[in-house]
């Protein structure tokens, strides 16, 4: 079952063996932001593949998601260094300003997903919060809302 | 080693040399992680187009992360005939007046330190930085050695950390790297290389302590045709990041040490499994094999020998439990990670049912530096039974965040007083919380006790991977414990009850009494509930996730008893037990306060004190993060 033809669902790159699932799945992730449930589907059939163990990784892992995702990803670190600097105020003071009634979840308009995330590893400049790929250190909840008013107002010009 | 191994590494040395001690002014800038986070690349950019625009001979390098994180982003200059000099905190903007002071021939103003002389571990080579015609101000810059962070340190396995580009074999061969692997490939045997390893007295730097040569001896025995050899770099603790240091900084030194591991044990093929979250650690690493790979030392007949290996990287995707190894085999595996009762061990039945070897980053980085100083070296550094040094990330309330190496059995004291400088905020210091989730916290009272395995887990905590996590009076005991238990209860595979549903009910308990609703038949509660998950638990996150809990009832009792009997939270953390007012006395009426406040509960005249209507305060702190004056407080 090895070789498989290009399935078109982004996994195609990776000849599957039951080793490389997760890859896989990395690999679709990577390309749509999260595992749109008919991909995974289509995902299953594809490469002989039962459609359960697809979904039991997908959910046990949890850099997969299943909804789709904002276009900014805010993740908060919630690491203890961050936790004993108060990280819990930084998560809920973005959820007041993108209006988020937990503090995870995404906006109506699909512009930001905020998350919370165990531990960047970039504890000396605790707390830490992660827009996209960059990391803001030593946040406090006034500069973290600076840093979204400066996102935001750059999207503006789009 | 053979005359055409020797030629062949005295080749790359010098190709090194050239790069770490050039005729030109170095410039090295850190980028491990931490650096970048605080704008490295930035600087980096700044210093080539500075350089470029002034038509300036000078070098500009990338190196690691040197593990004065509280100094990032730092820049290391060397100038020859000056010395060598190191700058925390620098920005773009001083970027050009640093120049031109390189361009005038003298040294910018405003280095942390300097250093004086080099000397590489392995092969004892030393570079002495020449200071001719020191200034005062040049002399005044306190020497490495006597700077107050590293004065303590003891840095063998972090030796190269901040020193060479990660990215360039040659530098590490020319501190002596690979050369170990030469020794072993040409004259040493298997069961030579086990001998060293457990005469070293090496402990498994995970956490749990296990002797690596025992562990190595135990897999070699094993008769079987396939064996592999897995290096673990899910460092999911949060609080620790030595091991993604290492990975960013001396990728090197731990395919080094994988290698020797592999040809101890007879395994020809190995795993690296690193976290998701390390997209950094991940591309050094890759680089790091590739030019291993073009370089022999790597793949078959490393380098001319009989040997053959291959490694792979296996990136994870985000699950604390796959730390655990029969956890992270089965995600390499690509299934679930979900841990197996042990015995049967991974020594035994691992990887595709195959003998498998195991260990840490650390231990694995450590392996080559044994081999080449020898393990009566090694052994006579550390205490008796805990040899060697270990890597901490010292981080939290603490004055000198960054990562740290000390010989094992310094006192905790010596750790965070002497290099640490105590607490960020000047607050008395509370507690140490070591080995992340599965840890317990230890109270200042204790701080004289030696850090290793077994003084450790004599308070009731545990070594774990090394996140030394500093707490002041304004850290909650129960706040603490109910994160940790939050954390594991969303971490915990759910495959035996115990830990599934134990864990859980902690989690409640706990938040009852933060909320203030708990009775002391509650705390009893708790503390059967935690004997009962440490004692029944199929794997070692259930089996330590009651630790905080415990060693917070055994050493913090009274603040959990301030929580039920009195409903107070002492630290002034846990939000339905405190109200936040504001002490005239202190107050100078700036009104930043009322500004700031998200939920308009701060009023009152200009210039004047105000007011915070406890009704619609949501307690959020934000006032307390900006009052200049202090004159918020929590009662």
């Amino acid at each position: 079952m090895a070789d498989t033809e290009p399935s078109g669902t982004g996994g195609e790159n990776i000849r599957y063996s039951s080793s490389s699932i997760i890859a896989l799945l990395q690999e679709i992730q990577n390309i749509y932001g999260y595992l749109p449930r008919d991909i995974i589907k289509k995902t299953a059939i594809e490469h002989s593949i039962p459609l359960s163990r697809l979904f039991a990784i997908a959910t046990f892992y949890n850099a997969f998601s299943l909804e789709e995702q904002g276009r900014h990803i805010i993740s908060v670190c919630h690491g203890t260094a961050c936790h004993v600097k108060k990280a819990k105020n930084l998560s809920e003071a973005i959820a007041r300003h993108l209006n988020l009634s937990g503090s995870e979840g995404t906006t109506p308009d699909r512009l930001f997903s905020l998350k919370k995330v165990r531990c960047l590893g970039c504890c000396s400049m605790a707390p830490v919060i992660k827009i996209d790929d960059t990391i803001h250190g030593t946040m406090t909840q006034t500069t973290v809302i600076q840093v979204l008013r400066k996102l935001q107002k750059g999207m503006l010009h789009e | 080693m053979s005359d055409a191994t020797t030629r062949y590494l005295a080749a790359w040395k010098e190709k090194g040399i050239t790069t770490l001690f050039p005729n030109t002014i170095k410039i090295m800038v850190g980028t491990a992680s931490c650096g970048l986070a605080s704008g490295a690349a930035s600087i980096a950019q700044a210093f080539k187009a500075n350089i470029a625009q002034n038509n300036f001979d000078a070098m500009v390098t990338t190196t690691g992360c040197a593990g004065m994180c509280f100094q990032e982003p730092l820049v290391d200059i060397t100038i020859p005939r000056k010395g060598r000099f190191v700058y925390g905190r620098v920005t773009p903007e001083v970027v050009p007046q640093m120049i031109a002071a390189l361009q005038h021939g003298n040294v910018p103003d405003g280095a942390l330190l300097r250093y004086t002389r080099h000397e590489c571990l392995i092969n004892g080579f030393v570079k002495r930085y020449l200071t001719i015609g020191a200034t005062k101000k040049e002399r005044d810059v306190p020497i490495a050695h006597a700077f107050p962070f590293y004065r303590r340190q003891l840095r063998i396995v972090t030796r190269n950390c901040g020193f060479i580009d990660p990215e360039n074999i040659a530098e590490y061969i020319a501190q002596g790297g690979y050369s170990a692997l030469a020794t072993v490939l040409d004259k040493k045997s298997p069961q030579q290389i086990i001998r060293m390893v457990e005469q070293s007295g090496l402990r498994g730097r995970g956490g749990a302590g296990f002797p690596t040569g025992l562990k190595w001896r135990l897999c070699r025995e094993r008769t079987s045709k396939h064996k592999y050899i897995v290096c673990n770099a899910d460092e999911g603790d949060p609080g620790a990041y030595m091991d993604r240091t290492i990975l960013e900084s001396d990728p090197h030194a731990v395919i080094e040490g994988m290698l020797i591991a592999a040809y101890a044990i007879g395994a020809t093929e190995g795993y690296i499994y690193i976290r998701d979250e390390y997209p950094r650690a991940i591309a050094c690493v890759e680089k790091a094999l590739q030019q291993a790979r073009e370089a022999h030392l790597l793949g078959k007949h490393i380098l001319g020998s009989s040997f053959s290996c291959t490694l792979t990287i296996v990136r994870g995707a985000g699950a604390f439990v796959c730390g655990e190894e029969t956890a992270l085999l089965k995600s390499i595996e690509g299934d679930c990670g979900e841990p197996n009762q042990r015995p049967p061990y991974p020594i035994e039945v691992g990887l595709w049912g195959n003998p498998t070897v195991i260990n840490n980053v650390e231990t694995l980085a450590t392996i080559p530096i044994i081999i080449s100083k020898g393990p009566r070296w090694f052994s006579s550094i550390g205490t008796k039974t805990n040899t060697g040094t270990k890597v901490f990330s010292l981080v939290g309330k603490v004055q000198n965040i960054g990562l740290v190496e000390v010989p094992m059995g310094t006192p905790l004291r010596d750790i965070v007083y002497a290099i640490g400088g105590g607490t960020s905020n000047g607050r008395s210091c509370k507690a140490v919380q070591t080995g992340g989730p599965s840890g317990g916290c230890i109270p200042e009272r204790l701080f004289n006790l030696p850090v290793e395995y077994d003084a450790l887990a004599h308070c009731g905590s545990i070594m774990g991977s090394g996140g030394l996590i500093v707490m002041d009076d304004k850290t909650c005991m129960v706040d603490v414990a109910c994160y940790f238990m939050s954390f594991l209860e969303h971490e915990s595979c759910g495959k035996c009850v115990p830990c599934r549903i134990g864990i859980r009910r902690m989690r409640e308990v706990l938040e009852s009494i933060c909320a203030g609703t708990a009775t002391v038949e509650d705390l009893e509660k708790l503390e059967t509930l935690a004997h009962l998950v440490a004692q029944a638990s199929l794997c070692g996150l259930g089996r330590t996730a009651p630790n905080s809990v415990l060693s917070g009832l055994r050493y913090f009792r009274d603040e959990y008893m301030a929580h039920v009997h009195d409903k107070t939270c002492p630290a002034g953390v846990c939000k339905n037990l405190i109200t936040y007012r504001i002490a005239e006395s202190a107050c100078t009426g700036c009104g930043v306060c009322k500004k700031i406040c998200p939920s308009g509960a701060i009023t009152g005249p200009r210039k004047k004190p105000p007011q915070i209507d406890i009704a619609t305060c949501i307690k959020c702190g934000a006032c307390l993060d900006v009052c200049p004056a202090g004159a918020i407080i929590t009662i």
